[in-house]
């Protein structure tokens, strides 16, 4: 079936089955390839994009379901994302790095929802997003760098 | 064939070498032996056993010979309890903030939280994964309306008498009259979930229109609830 996408501010067709994750149509079709697949059960966040702002697991999104513009990492910007982006680099939060797309975009979403998250605020958005490397304390500090360097 | 002296004269010339040799092999085995007897305890899991699904809920006509309406009341409810306490139910009326889940009622994995409106936290919300729909390819449930049950029906580790009164009290029940109550129970739409639930999730025994039958029939008698053993030890 032809579906036509908003993706990071571009409209692409594809044709795919309606039960594609959304996942399979950025990596597959569309080569955008920083959305990773981690566990595709909605269990670990490494796959996580935002549709119209708010984060979604692309792993258990169908594309027949699929209700608005998609921004994955690739195209992830403004204030909040660029103060994330300087002090994921300043912490060097990522060790291998697979999960840190997911981490990032949840974390977007949690700064753009509490400017200023307290502990609580983190643990209770980024618990859906695991890192193997167990950058979690990292991932914690950058996350409040980032909120005071964006204004909130 | 020829002995071998040579080696007996060792053991001869070095009595407390060899000593030492017979404690440090004695030792490796005691330790080995102490250290099997003692081995850490290994968790038993119990195997995940695929729970029976009930087709259907004894209907109304089956309590017809109770002899008054607050008996018939009661057992009514009692059969319509079948659906309120399975799993696929309670799950979701959890006591406190974090939902359960599965047949076996564990706790919600990925650690989630019911936020300030049931729809979880900000940034990670119920519909981060739950869709509109259930989703086959990766087993993660969902309905248009997918959120935890209010704290105030809370309906885990209560009893089927305690939930009954809990569901009639307006203060707890999101103010609905007895006929709202009949509706959200044969009606609505995340209710009849229970009974589409996807995955390897067992649905809730019968079907939502025989539920609904005997909520309405519970309402219909008098809406009586079942009595608790804790109260009917005080009386």
């Amino acid at each position: 079936m032809r579906y036509t996408l908003n993706i990071n501010g571009a409209s692409h067709g594809v044709d795919a089955e309606p039960d594609m994750p959304l996942l399979w149509v950025l990596r597959d079709f569309l080569g955008l390839t920083g959305t990773k697949y981690g566990c595709g059960v909605a269990q670990c966040g490494a796959c996580t994009v935002h549709v119209d702002g708010e984060p979604r697991r692309s792993c258990s999104l169908p594309i027949s379901a699929l209700d608005g513009a998609v921004t994955t990492i690739e195209g992830a910007s403004g204030p909040v994302a660029e103060a994330l982006q300087a002090a994921w680099v300043a912490r060097d939060v990522p060790q291998c790095g697979f999960c840190q797309s997911g981490q990032l975009m949840s974390a977007i979403a949690l700064i753009n929802a509490v400017p200023r998250p307290d502990d609580d605020d983190i643990n209770a958005a980024m618990n859906g997003n695991i890192c193997r490397c167990g950058t979690y304390m990292r991932i914690r500090a950058a996350i409040k760098d980032a909120a005071a360097a964006a204004g909130g | 064939m020829a002995r071998e002296p040579g080696r007996r004269n060792v053991l001869r010339r070095h009595p407390i070498l060899s000593g030492l040799a017979v404690l440090i092999v004695g030792f490796v085995a005691w330790s080995s032996v102490n250290s099997y007897l003692h081995r850490p305890e290994h968790e038993n899991i119990a195997p995940v056993e695929a729970t029976p699904a009930i087709a259907h809920l004894q209907p109304v006509a089956a309590f017809a010979s109770l002899p008054d309406d607050a008996s018939r009341s009661v057992a009514l409810f009692n059969e319509a309890g079948r659906v309120i306490q399975h799993p696929r139910c309670m799950n979701c009326h959890p006591v406190g903030d974090r939902p359960t889940q599965g047949d076996r009622m564990t706790p919600h994995e990925p650690w989630v939280t019911r936020g300030s409106d049931g729809n979880g936290a900000p940034g990670l919300e119920c519909k981060t994964c739950h869709g509109f729909s259930n989703f086959e390819p990766s087993g993660v449930p969902g309905d248009p309306h997918w959120a935890l049950a209010p704290a105030s029906m809370a309906w885990q580790g209560k009893t089927l008498g305690e939930i009954c009164r809990q569901i009639k009290d307006r203060t707890r029940n999101g103010d609905r009259n007895l006929n709202d109550l009949v509706h959200h129970m044969a009606e609505d739409g995340l209710v009849g979930w229970a009974w589409n639930p996807g995955g390897d999730r067992t649905p809730a025994p019968g079907t939502q229109e025989e539920f609904g039958a005997l909520i309405r029939a519970w309402v219909e008698t008098g809406a009586e609830c079942p009595a608790d053993a804790s109260a009917a030890l005080r009386r």
